[in-house]
């Protein structure tokens, strides 16, 4: 079903829609079929211009078995088609999925939507009969007459979709080719001939920019921009990474690309993780470590070595639910207070986040302009839903792209003196072993200026306030909070990383209500407090208990703000954030 | 290639171990050694890592002028993959104790050992956390008396030797903290290896375990209680030099030569590069009071490293690959136009 659901996304894309998707599955890889708790799920939301988010309520649900139906059939609008295969729908199914009664569609009070019961598993069978397959291959090929009926449903030519399944199959599976694209054909006619349809859509091109585009999931992108920053720093990549959920598809991304030099290492634990990329960055490599919410607390030691050594390292977090395990596959925002404070002593490093699926590009480019320029780790916030969702991006050029510049150190005549600073910036100079005469020591232990262990007192709160300096001046070189909407006004509805595209559109929903989000965390944006006090109230809209809301009363006590909050491991509803606002402005 | 002394790897920091620890004989065996090094492989002293996790031991990076990371606990081994990955051309040198490498860092010494990256670790083995200040750590010895063991431990202590033989190590050496000849020799032997080469060293803790390795380092009795291995050579030992290893049975026994028919050719002569992890693990194994703890290069064998994969297989790719950019990366694969 994820392949069926993408290749409608991509159909899509190519006709020119603007579209946002978001694959909801299980943990477990198999997990137990016909069971509501195993379904595994595709949203797919194309339009015009308007569309940033998958979507809260669907015009067309298809569900292949009765558990499919159970767990979906509450995001039906009033309108709404649902399309069933009538075959999977016996006794057993239904008795798996746990219904009580034989009405499914009463008992889930959608009888009366725009029921479409297709025989889907005994039409394929049909269709295939003379093909020569084995039943089980047979079998496989329902999605496809499924994907014909979606085709025929929103008036879109199979062409795509049979190049497709050519590329596919041509190869290695020839004997393939022929029977997918007659299935496809077959349910798209099917579809034509039942006259249950009670509506078919024309969804129009949205008005895009000019360029090329190609869809891109935020896993993707981040390996992608890691790249980028690579080739623009003139450093080699180097990632040391441990498998977690869902966090690893950059891993296998960047494994991939050998062809731009990067290095991967699949370590033997989270730890390991890090600390390769620490040894790697002490080299003189742009390094990274990729992870969840789980790992980024088994790196929370090495982290802060990476800030005592100060080195440039990008720790992405591509977040899920949690505490501990969690659930593994769901989206969340619950890891931004690990991510500010979760270390051993004064400890700070920046925190920014990825606010789409296509934004993780940028976001991991400048997660590692900051960590090479400014000499420190830097944490990069994704969240399941941007890393696994996916949407057109247009193909930027990279000399649109800065040049990233190491603050390289070079042999003077004298010793290096590892924490010297640009008294600017604050920032050190890098020393990269293999350079003659730069020989120092780093490490975890407190050192002064010349690199020598000290337990001075006075060096202590000297350096410990340095650290801090460096960090918090980056704020200088980081772009200043914009509000879109009004500039001043009674409520500013606030937020950060992947609610973005659900936020932006509950305002627009509204109308003109201003809006602010936040791509960097920390340190925040020069002229935060200057917009947050051009309102009077602040809303701030998380997919946490308040974590973010707590950090701005802390950092600006003297603002009024108000929290919506969820952690259900799903994103928002636009639905329950209209509602929010809406509360906001007239409470 | 200027020629280095042991002067050019001393660094001006004071070196802080209890007068008598045998660490810094271990520091000096290192800094003679790198000389000799460097004129054998042509190293400039640039390209010199000295890597440590935490502990005592774990001090010696401060102690080498070169490029030196002190890590955190139990870590060092993945610092030094990361260090040798990201720039094989540099040769990494690692300090680490028996609690740092074996308990806390337990996971990432065998991968190390397993992956075999091109890094030389000196396993410091005192059997107890002296820096913490007397508990047991995984080297102690069944029963040992610590300050968290004050009844004597209940569980079984590690040999190193057959730790690293276990994960297919390519290199083994073991000696003690005083044989500064030998360790000298050591560890020109596992700079010349190419893999991880473990030296594990045992070494003397005058505070909280004195006197651990005593019954191997005594003058008086270590010729009888130990035998260095030396590739090519007979397994001879013994103060008069009349001691060598047989085979015998499933097993390595120790007879006196001339008598009860052992002459010296039945002596095992050593073969460090057999690839037979056989004999080697018996050799690790050895110990009183019947047969000599091995000391020297017990297991020396050619093997792929990790590093040079990692780089060939880039080269390799790179070569194959159409794409050179991340302006080729980004058109690649399903693109479309809007006009």
């Amino acid at each position: 079903m994820q392949l069926t659901g993408s290749l409608f996304a991509d159909m899509s894309a190519v006709y020119g829609n603007k579209l946002s998707v978001f694959p909801d599955y299980p943990a477990e890889i198999r997990a137990p079929h016909g069971t509501v708790s195993g379904v595994s799920g595709f949203q797919v939301h194309i339009g015009g211009d308007d569309v940033i988010t998958p979507g809260d309520f669907c015009d067309l649900l298809v569900a292949m078995n009765p558990a499919a139906l159970k767990a979906n059939a509450k995001w039906c609008k009033r309108n709404a088609m649902i399309l069933v295969d009538t075959d999977a729908f016996d006794e057993a199914g239904m008795k798996k999925a746990g219904f009580q009664t034989e009405d499914p569609f009463l008992e889930l009070r959608v009888e009366d939507r725009a029921i479409i019961p297709t025989p889907i598993t005994t039409l394929t069978m049909e269709s295939l009969k003379d093909s020569g397959l084995d039943m089980k291959t047979i079998r496989k090929c329902k999605n496809m007459f499924t994907l014909g009926m979606a085709c025929f449903i929103y008036s879109r030519p199979l062409e795509y979709i049979y190049n497709y399944i050519e590329a596919k199959f041509a190869k290695k599976h020839p004997e393939l080719v022929e029977p997918n694209k007659r299935v496809l054909n077959d349910g798209f006619n099917y579809a034509a001939n039942i006259q249950a349809i009670p509506n078919t859509y024309e969804v129009k091109p949205a008005h895009m920019k000019k360029g090329t585009y190609r869809n891109i999931n935020g896993n993707q992108a981040t390996a992608w921009g890691l790249l980028a920053a690579s080739e623009k720093s003139h450093l080699p990549l180097f990632c040391g990474s441990y498998p977690i959920t869902p966090a690893t598809g950059i891993l296998e991304e960047l494994a991939i690309h050998k062809s731009l030099g990067a290095k991967t290492l699949q370590a033997e634990d989270e730890i390991a993780g890090i600390c390769t990329a620490i040894g790697a960055s002490f080299a003189g490599n742009l390094a990274v470590t990729t992870t969840s919410g789980p790992g980024l607390s088994l790196k929370t030691e090495a982290l802060g070595l990476a800030v005592m050594a100060e080195l440039p390292l990008v720790v992405v977090d591509v977040q899920r639910a949690g505490p501990s395990t969690g659930i593994p596959t769901k989206t969340e925002q619950t890891d931004l207070n690990q991510a500010l404070y979760g270390r051993n002593g004064e400890c700070p490093i920046p925190v920014i986040a990825a606010h789409s699926p296509a934004h993780c590009f940028d976001a991991a480019f400048n997660a590692c302009k900051i960590a090479v320029e400014h000499m420190t780790p830097v944490i990069l916030l994704s969240e399941g839903f941007i890393g696994n969702g996916s949407e057109p991006w247009r193909i930027p050029s990279m000399k649109d792209y800065p040049e990233i510049v190491p603050p390289l150190a070079r042999y003077e005549g004298h010793p290096f003196h590892p924490f010297e600073r640009d008294p600017e910036t604050m920032v050190p100079k890098w020393a990269i072993p293999g350079t003659k005469g730069l020989e120092h020591r780093v490490g975890g232990l407190e050192k002064n200026h010349e690199g020598v262990l000290s337990s001075d007192p006075a060096n202590h709160a000297l350096m410990v306030a340095e650290r801090q300096a460096k960090v918090e001046k980056i704020a200088d070189f980081i772009p200043e909070l914009t509000v879109n909407g009004p500039a001043s006004g009674k409520v500013l509805v606030v937020g950060w990383g992947g609610t973005f595209g659900h936020i932006l559109t509950a305002c627009h929903e509204i109308g003109d209500v201003p809006f602010a989000h936040f791509d960097y965390i920390y340190p925040v944006p020069r002229n935060t407090r200057e917009i947050l006090s051009r309102y009077e109230k602040i809303l701030v809209c998380e997919l946490n208990n308040g974590q973010f809301a707590a950090y701005l009363r802390n950092l600006f006590p003297e603002f009024h703000y108000i929290k919506f909050n969820k952690v259900q491991g799903q994103p928002f509803l636009v639905e329950e954030l209209t509602e929010a606002i809406k509360e906001a402005y007239n409470g | 290639m200027a020629n280095l002394t042991f002067k050019d790897f001393k660094s001006d920091q004071e070196v802080r171990w209890c007068p008598g620890c045998g660490d810094h004989a271990v520091l000096a065996a290192l800094q003679r050694s790198l000389p000799k090094v460097s004129q054998a492989l042509g190293y400039e002293k640039e390209r010199y890592v000295v890597v440590s996790g935490i502990g005592c031991s774990s001090r010696l990076p401060y102690y080498m002028d070169t490029y030196g990371f002190h890590s955190i606990h139990g870590r060092a081994t993945a610092v030094s993959t990361g260090i040798k990955v990201a720039n094989p051309w540099l040769t990494i040198w690692q300090a680490c104790g028996d609690g740092d490498a074996l308990a806390i860092g337990g996971n990432h010494f065998i991968h190390a050992i397993r992956r075999n990256i091109d890094i030389n670790i000196i396993l410091f083995n005192n059997q107890i956390y002296g820096l913490t200040k007397g508990q047991y750590s995984p080297t102690s010895k069944f029963g040992a008396i610590t300050k968290t063991s004050p009844y004597g431990t209940v569980e079984h202590p590690f040999n190193p030797g057959s730790l690293v033989l276990g994960a297919k190590g390519t290199f083994f050496a073991r000696s003690l903290d005083v044989e500064l000849a030998l360790n000298e020799e050591i560890m020109t032997a596992a700079a010349l290896h190419d893999g991880t080469s473990v030296m594990e060293m045992l070494t003397n803790c005058v505070i909280f375990n004195d006197g651990a390795h005593k019954n191997l380092s005594d003058p008086a009795v270590r010729a009888d209680r130990t035998i260095v291995l030396r590739h090519g050579e007979k397994m001879v030992f013994g103060k008069d030099r009349n001691k060598g290893l047989v085979l015998f049975g499933m097993g390595i026994k120790a007879v006196t030569i001339g008598e009860d028919g052992f002459t010296i050719d039945d002596v095992l002569t050593h073969d460090a590069h057999t690839d037979n992890m056989g004999i080697h693990m018996m050799l690790a194994d050895m110990k009183g009071p019947d047969l000599p703890v091995a000391l020297g290069v017990i297991r020396d064998v050619k093997d792929i490293t990790y590093d040079d994969g990692v780089r060939d297989q880039v080269k390799d790719v790179m070569a194959k690959s159409k794409i050179h950019s991340v302006d080729e990366l980004l058109h690649s694969g399903s693109t479309w136009e809007v006009e």
